[in-house]
């Protein structure tokens, strides 16, 4: 059964209004930047927030019920495992409070631990425990309950990058194997992709855009999604192969459109020259350097012209034109490269 | 090299320290040494001081069954006036005791407003009883224990709880199995210092009380007493005192003593 939630939360000077509907087995990824309201509708959805929101899942209705009347389970950024019990008594304790008796719940909770590998651990305390192994202990402990609804606030937030790989791909083949509603909230946009089957973008409490992780990388309808998956993003009006944009400028594009459209090129499309080039790309411009940051193999340079443009150039490039915050280039710009898409 | 420490700070603090402690020196002094054994194993002593230590182990327990829970109340709830009455828990704290005696014998007293119907109703009289004790080291010393949970409870991370609800458990389940544990320091260091500033009651006790050997004279009233006829005595019983504060602060510790190294 579908889990249909109607997100509805006041506060001063900010109002979430959020429509999700959830399929069993289905990972929905709430993403947006810092203040969207996506962990306020994490706490909407576990009963932590008193609000007017509706929720319905399989005919009965959660509505005013508290949070340890709902069938969740949450994983929170920083774990909240319960410091003075161990690992076993953390992940038994939902089922403890759920009137299991203490036999089986243990018996339940060690099954767990032995699933995600921490059997060994069952009677260390969650201070001993490293990072990956506390995050784990904390997914056991919320799904120990066998709940409909898993909510993870932020779940990989907490730990290293290199241990963040290795739980992300673990923590993948724990949700695919959960057959409850999951809905994971981060800011991170690679945590979204590789876990998520459908992402909603969260901006200022509403949904700007939606759809699998594949979509929303190809097409992005906001700045803030354009930047998370890193593409140059523009809105403008098509007529034929011609573009105008509406911050400025004007972009040839290779397949025909008509009306208001959104354009997005890869930074990687773009080359920079000192001097006008000559020869095929249609699309050259005057622009001049406002940025120039160094990323693993490339390096970012950020354009200010009409339009402004990100581009990414090789370290031989830069060292090629010298380049200087203030030195003025000409950008070009395969029309090939664009793509368009109607607003 | 740092420069030499000012005068005018280190001289203050050596007359201090010298203040603070030559009287406990000269409590040790003055001790009748020779008939120290004799004296501390006296009936008086004996009942002053098993009276003492049954009174405020009483008077301790009424706290923390009572003040946990109000200690919880102030800290968790949305309760409205709840700064109104934090401050109205803090009274007794800074009130002289014999106000205290004298207003919980306007209470509890026979014809009190509440215990001209103790009386009459069930028969029970409170004041110038061992229960009497009890109740006055309690109203002395509950907001010690109040105070010191309350701050525990406010220092520790209330998401625990919510972790704890969103596994099903009940708020009483919660509290007993999350909140408790996580300010068990917060408790047994208010538990010390209620039971210890029980132990040490005088105004109240004597206001509400009396002074009664064998019912109500705890130690300081023996202290009190034994001072005019017995000085030996109450020296002895100062000393007993003297020792049960230094344990105390010796439990403590870590907690209060050290302070941030």
């Amino acid at each position: 059964m579908t889990l249909q939630a109607e997100l509805r939360v006041e506060r001063a000077g900010f109002t979430l209004d959020l429509d999700l509907a959830i399929e069993p087995g289905e990972v929905v990824a709430l993403l947006g930047p810092n203040g969207a309201g996506k962990t306020t509708a994490l706490r909407a959805l576990a009963g932590l927030l008193a609000s007017t929101s509706r929720i319905r899942h399989n005919g009965s209705t959660w509505d005013g019920l508290p949070a340890e009347k709902r069938p969740i389970g949450v994983v929170f950024q920083d774990y909240l495992l319960f410091a003075h019990m161990s690992a076993l008594d953390n992940v038994a304790f939902g089922l403890r409070a759920r009137g299991t008796r203490k036999a089986e719940a243990n018996a339940v909770a060690l099954r767990w631990l032995d699933q995600i590998g921490l059997a060994d651990f069952a009677h260390a305390r969650p201070r001993r425990l490293s990072g990956g192994q506390a995050q784990r202990v904390a997914l056991a402990r919320a799904l120990a309950t066998s709940p409909e609804l898993l909510l993870l606030d932020e779940p990989l937030a907490a730990l290293d990058a290199s241990t963040r790989l290795r739980v992300r791909s673990e923590l993948g083949r724990h949700l695919q194997d959960y057959p409850g509603h999951t809905l994971l909230v981060t800011h991170d946009p690679l945590d979204a992709m590789v876990l998520a089957d459908r992402l909603v973008i969260l901006e200022h409490g509403r949904v700007v855009q939606q759809g699998s992780p594949r979509d929303v990388v190809r097409q992005p309808r906001t700045d803030y999604v354009a930047h998370l998956v890193g593409l140059n993003f523009y809105r403008g009006v098509a007529r034929g192969t011609e573009v105008l944009l509406d911050d400025g400028g004007t972009l040839s594009i290779a397949e025909p459109a008509d009306g208001p459209v959104h354009v997005v090129f890869p930074p990687s499309a773009v080359s920079l020259y000192p001097a006008k080039p000559a020869g095929s790309p249609r699309n050259t411009w005057q622009a001049v350097v406002s940025g120039i940051e160094q990323h693993a193999h490339t390096t970012r340079v950020d354009l200010d012209g009409s339009p402004s443009v990100l581009a990414d150039i090789t370290t031989a490039t830069v060292a090629e034109l010298r380049l200087q915050p203030g030195d003025a280039l000409w950008v070009s710009l395969k029309a090939t490269e664009i793509h368009t898409y109607p607003r | 090299m740092r420069s030499r420490l000012p005068v005018v700070l280190v001289l203050p603090a050596v007359i201090g320290l010298v203040f603070l402690l030559v009287p406990l020196a000269g409590l040790l002094i003055n001790a009748p040494w020779a008939t120290l054994p004799a004296q501390l194993f006296s009936q008086e002593v004996g009942q002053a001081l098993r009276l003492s230590l049954i009174c405020a182990s009483l008077a301790t327990v009424v706290c923390l069954v009572l003040g946990v829970p109000l200690a919880w109340l102030l800290a968790r709830s949305d309760l409205p006036g709840r700064g109104v009455l934090r401050a109205l828990v803090t009274v007794p704290l800074v009130l002289p005791p014999v106000v205290g005696g004298v207003a919980l014998l306007l209470v509890l007293g026979r014809r009190g407003v509440v215990g001209q119907y103790l009386d009459q109703w069930f028969g029970i009289s409170l004041p110038f009883t061992t229960a009497g004790v009890v109740l006055a080291e309690a109203f002395v010393a509950m907001p010690f224990l109040v105070i010191s949970v309350e701050g525990a409870l406010r220092a520790a991370d209330p998401r625990y709880e919510e972790a704890a609800a969103t596994l099903g458990a009940s708020r009483w389940l919660t509290f007993r199995r999350v909140t408790l544990p996580g300010v068990m320091p917060g408790v047994i260091a208010g538990t010390v210092l209620c039971w210890a500033r029980a132990l040490g009651e005088f105004g109240a006790t004597i206001t509400f009380a009396g002074n009664f050997p064998g019912r109500t004279t705890t130690m300081p009233l023996a202290v009190y007493l034994a001072l005019e006829t017995d000085p030996d005595a109450a020296i002895v019983l100062s000393i007993v005192l003297l020792l049960v504060s230094v344990a105390v602060l010796a439990g403590l510790r870590d907690k209060w003593i050290s302070g941030p190294s």
